[in-house]
């Protein structure tokens, strides 16, 4: 099972390269469970988003 | 509701003030800032045995983060930070066991502070507060749309070496954002 620490990063992993089949079902059983991390997921995207905007600012 | 061992508490000091001098960068700021949190916890009678003491202690520590934050200047730094130790953010954001420290919580509605100047503010202080590597690393994947493998070039680090700093520069841009703007309403 993957600790947080572990969850966090291959979910930062995952924006940019592919997930391995067994990456990605390790990190989705530890997201059914968490809610922090299913917050970092959802904080992960929106970052991106923010910076691809400021990005067009600029 | 249980009474909290100062003995206890004392024992997580170490974490908290790692923690705090990640945020402040100031040992004088980051003592205070531990020492208050302490002394609120001793005199809380909030905290329920059944949540993690740890995850408490940051939440307030948190806080008492953010009333330094708004207490000084709104100026940006003007020193760009010197390149972090290995692990000290990840060391600080989580616990032995590899759990949060303090989970992330709910952010409220996030698009709509898009249209917030203010916010934008923070966000590009925020930018600014990384490390020197950590910020080149995430300005070209993020704001330049490299791919990996062109910024391990440019930088002329390995893949794995791109992928931790751009994994440092995303949780501590999101604790830095969590801090200033999302975690102000709480």
């Amino acid at each position: 099972m993957l600790d947080c620490r572990h969850n966090t990063e291959l979910l930062s992993q995952s924006c940019d390269r592919p997930l391995t089949l067994r990456e990605k079902i390790a990190m989705r059983l530890h997201l059914m469970m968490c809610k922090g991390c299913r917050n970092f997921e959802k904080q992960l995207a929106f970052m991106r988003k923010a910076a691809r905007e400021l990005s067009r600012k600029l | 509701m249980s009474t909290i061992d100062p003995e206890a508490l004392q024992s997580h000091r170490s974490h908290l003030l790692r923690y705090a001098m990640l945020q402040l960068r100031d040992p004088s700021l980051a003592e205070d800032a531990v020492q208050e949190t302490l002394v609120a916890a001793i005199e809380s009678s909030s905290f329920s045995a059944q949540s993690s003491l740890r995850t408490w202690l940051v939440g307030i520590l948190k806080h008492k983060i953010m009333d330094v934050l708004r207490r000084q200047s709104r100026e940006p730094q003007l020193n760009v930070p010197e390149e972090e130790d290995e692990n000290e953010l990840v060391d600080a954001l989580f616990r032995e066991n590899g759990r949060w420290a303090a989970p992330p919580q709910t952010w409220a509605d996030p698009e709509q502070s898009l249209e917030n100047a203010r916010f934008w503010d923070i966000f590009e202080q925020c930018n600014r507060r990384m490390p020197l590597n950590t910020a080149r690393a995430f300005m070209m994947r993020e704001f330049m749309d490299m791919s990996t493998e062109d910024i391990c070039q440019e930088l002329g680090v390995t893949s794995t070496n791109c992928w931790v700093l751009l994994h440092r520069a995303r949780l501590a841009l999101r604790e830095c954002l969590d801090l200033n703007w999302f975690g102000t309403a709480r």
